[in-house]
């Protein structure tokens, strides 16, 4: 089975969990002898610290059977129009590059074209909404199959405020033009059915793996010197892009909360993005700018230490298609709690939960995980256990259905 | 001859509502009332009430050949008499036809047996007192909560006066023995009756499991069934919960049906008879002794007490309950004391099991939490409330810290 896969996020180029989920689900494809042609945007100016190479191949697998394609693009998939005209300022040969970011994908969609003119593969199969566009193109230019994988949609990004028109049109587009959508949850699902005039026939969910732990040492109660932190402060820990999707400022003011009715805590804010600045001014505001501490974007490592550091994490998203930081988290030993509107909670169980919007919720939570020890740990124990089940096989197995299931009918 | 001794099981709890770590302080009430209330309705209209009528009816069309005997928990008839008491009046009239007889048990419900012996005697004297009140009957026989048994307990209620008591017939206890004789407990004069577990998990939860090989379940087949124990026992120990008919299992499963016809496919061998546990241990012999050094419960396959104590949270919120006695009892204050009775009930802490939470099952049954750390979080704080109570009304100093 050839796949010709179009992408925008991949590791060490991660933003979120986009590229954690294309890695895995890669990974796992091509152990099981799936071929795949990975096409993503190449972007050098950007300020993370990945060193790409020069053959115009990116290879992060060695000596799989992924062969990578870049296209000269500066496409992030988080940006808004400002933050890429920043960025596009900041890029070496502006010439080269659209004005906006739509005729970024547009061109990625026509360099796309091309690729697959030249590519053999049976399938396509693309991810989320700034690869839909290349992967009609791809489709009609060989006739063959197109998958469309929706790790999120706009009305998830922008969480009850009016979406972007184009964005959601592309999506839609694609959708209905696709022959066959994975969707990471039931959550994201119904979304589309509900949304996108899609009928559920035509989507399969599923959900999101999680990758086997890295060989790092495990520490027990390790509290990092850099974070400033005391030994007896219990640490609450919010990790995930500084953006309205993931509920940061609902966060805050469950911090706040908490923080009336106990003391020797701190909140740990890991991630950038752009609700940054208004997170900042308002914990300052709340009077708690002491208690809580901003990680800043965190490599790999820094990311598993802050999980196996604190005491709980939460992930209080106003609409999140699945969550794989949460499974993370819980391998980690990090007991967690998730929102209710997202597609995690749909595959576990060893977790605290609540509505994003309920503050005493999540705080009355909270308070109760950091003061009843023996619930601490028979939460951190179950959810160990239950995260180490997840792979990536069993998504891939289930995309390789897919693929047998279209590639049958073509 | 075989005797078939029928045993049901009512009880409700007074469940709890999910109390917020906010509340800790404010003494809100800690009783989930509009939840209960609609529970025991429903449970009344489904369950106890048809199979009452049905019961009421076999007896009298058998001429009394037909028997059973019940213990119903002192919480779920205080919540009976409240919201439903047409029930109470329907149990009066099985009680008056003499065939029925009623069992006594923890009036709450409560593992007090394994915490603390005073409180154990003192809730079964509460029972045995609210049965008289109710039906102006004294129970001869006693059940523990759940069916929590071993040597001491048997010991215990010996003392107290009873002339038997029910056991599950655990293989790991009774191993080549059958359940179906009556036995003797160790070191006292009473009688042992023992749960046939397999005839009762029959009818209590395989009755409307497709996949079972002896599925669909007819009353002649099971009739047949028992008369083969002819010959190897003497009586058929058929223990479950009552709400088996009709909430367990659906009517629609044809439960009540199968209920309806069994007395008659059991008489018709004419060796077979029904009997009460009293009648039972009457009219039987002990074969032998049987030593149960450790606790032995009715609930889930280990038929131990995991489902209540099986993990880190369930023993916290346990030990901290009755880590309250001397403090509560120094109050005496009937209200406090009550309300800390009602905080024992053992399905409080059967919430919190992590044992089957992957599948989901059973222990979900009429469970009002997502989850047990739901469970947890809701008691320990209503626990930590109920200690600030208790402190202030026995001025007691020596009040242990609340978990920081």
């Amino acid at each position: 089975m050839k796949v010709l896969m179009f992408g925008w996020e991949f590791p060490p180029l991660s933003s979120g969990g986009l590229g954690t989920a294309c890695y895995g689900l890669t990974k796992s494809l091509s152990k099981k002898g799936v071929q795949i042609t990975l096409v993503l945007p190449y972007s050098a100016d950007i300020g993370y610290s990945a060193d790409i190479g020069d053959s115009g191949f990116i290879r992060i697998i060695p000596a799989g059977s992924i062969k990578l394609r870049r296209i000269r693009s500066i496409l992030q998939p988080y940006m808004n129009s400002q933050g890429y005209r920043k960025s596009m300022s900041k890029s070496q040969s502006p010439g080269i590059y659209g004005s906006t970011l739509f005729d970024e994908v547009y061109r990625y969609t026509l360099a796309a074209e091309e690729i697959a003119e030249e590519e053999g593969f049976d399938v396509v199969h693309c991810h989320d909404w700034m690869t839909f566009g290349a992967g009609i193109k791809a489709k009609r230019k060989k006739n063959k199959p197109l998958v469309l994988h929706v790790h999120a949609t706009e009305l998830d990004r922008t969480g009850g405020h009016p979406p972007n028109q184009h964005v959601y049109d592309s999506e839609r587009d694609g959708m209905h033009k696709a022959d066959k959508i994975i969707a990471v949850s039931k959550f994201t699902k119904n979304k589309i059915t509900a949304h996108y005039g899609v009928p559920s026939e035509k989507i399969k969910v599923v959900h999101n793996g999680v990758e086997p732990s890295s060989q790092s040492h495990y520490h027990d109660e390790s509290h990092d010197e850099n974070f400033e932190i005391k030994k007896n402060d219990k640490i609450v820990l919010f990790l995930g892009r500084l953006t309205l999707q993931k509920g940061p400022d609902y966060f805050i003011y469950a911090a706040k909360k908490i923080l009336e009715h106990q003391k020797n805590v701190k909140f740990v804010i890991a991630g950038s993005g752009d609700m940054e600045t208004f997170i900042i001014e308002k914990a300052a505001e709340l009077g708690i700018a002491d208690k809580v501490l901003f990680a800043g974007f965190l490599s790999q490592n820094d990311v598993e230490r802050a999980y196996k550091m604190a005491d709980v994490y939460v992930m209080p998203s106003v609409s999140e298609p699945f969550g794989i930081t949460a499974l993370e988290a819980m391998k980690n030993k990090a007991p967690v709690l998730v929102s209710n509107q997202s597609g995690v909670t749909e595959v576990i169980r060893h977790c605290l939960k609540a509505d994003f919007w309920d503050i005493n919720e999540i705080s009355s939570k909270i308070i109760s995980l950091l003061r009843y020890k023996p619930l601490h740990e028979t939460l951190k124990e179950n959810a160990y256990f239950e995260a180490r089940k997840f792979n990536w096989d069993v998504p891939a197995e289930k995309c390789i259905e897919v693929y047998n299931e279209l590639t049958k009918n073509f | 001859m075989v005797s078939v001794c029928f045993y049901f099981q009512l009880h409700q709890p007074l469940r709890l509502r999910k109390y917020s770590v906010f509340e800790i302080g404010k003494h809100n009430n800690y009783f989930d009332e509009h939840k209960n209330e609609s529970i025991i309705k429903k449970v009344a209209h489904k369950c106890y009430l048809p199979a009452n009528r049905i019961i009421l009816d076999l007896i009298n069309r058998t001429d009394g050949r037909f028997k059973v005997s019940y213990s119903m928990s002192g919480v779920a008839l205080e919540q009976l008499e409240r919201y439903a008491p047409s029930v109470i009046g329907s149990f009066r009239q099985l009680v008056g036809t003499g065939c029925v007889e009623i069992l006594d048990e923890t009036y709450h419900h409560t593992l007090a047996s394994i915490y603390s012996k005073d409180e154990f005697n003192e809730q079964i004297q509460m029972h045995n007192k609210k049965i008289k009140q109710l039906f102006n009957f004294r129970p001869r026989v006693f059940r523990n909560t759940e069916l929590v048994y071993n040597n001491e307990i048997a010991e215990l209620i010996g003392k107290m006066g009873y002339k038997g008591i029910l056991a599950e017939g655990a293989d790991h206890i009774l191993q080549w023995r059958s359940p179906d004789f009556v036995y003797k407990p160790k070191s006292t004069k009473m009688k042992l009756l023992l749960k046939n577990y397999r005839l009762s998990d029959d009818i209590a939860f395989r009755f409307s499991e497709k996949s079972w090989k002896e599925f669909p379940l007819t009353a002649e087949k099971y009739a047949g069934w028992i008369s083969k124990v002819n010959g190897n026992g003497n009586v058929v120990n058929l223990f479950m919960d009552y709400e088996t008919f009709g909430e367990h299992q659906w009517e629609d499963k044809g439960i009540f049906e199968f209920l309806r016809h069994l007395p008659y496919e059991v008489l018709k061998h004419k060796d077979n008879d029904f009997v009460t546990p009293s009648e039972a241990i009457k009219r039987y012999d002990a074969v032998a002794e049987l030593d149960f050094p450790h606790y032995v419960s009715w609930a889930d396959v280990e038929r131990d007490l995991s489902a209540w104590l099986g993990n880190k949270m369930q023993q916290e919120a346990i030990k901290e309950i009755y880590l309250l006695e001397t403090s509560v009892r120094l109050s005496n204050n009937p209200a406090l004391i009550d309300e800390w009775r009602k905080l024992q009930t053992s399905d409080h802490f059967y919430y919190m099991c992590t044992k089957w939470f992957n599948d989901g099952d059973v222990h979900k049954y009429f469970n009002p939490y997502d989850s047990p750390y739901d469970a947890f979080i809701a008691y320990m704080n209503i626990l930590n409330d109920f200690r600030i109570k208790a402190g202030r009304l026995s001025n007691d100093f020596n009040m242990p810290e609340i978990a920081k």
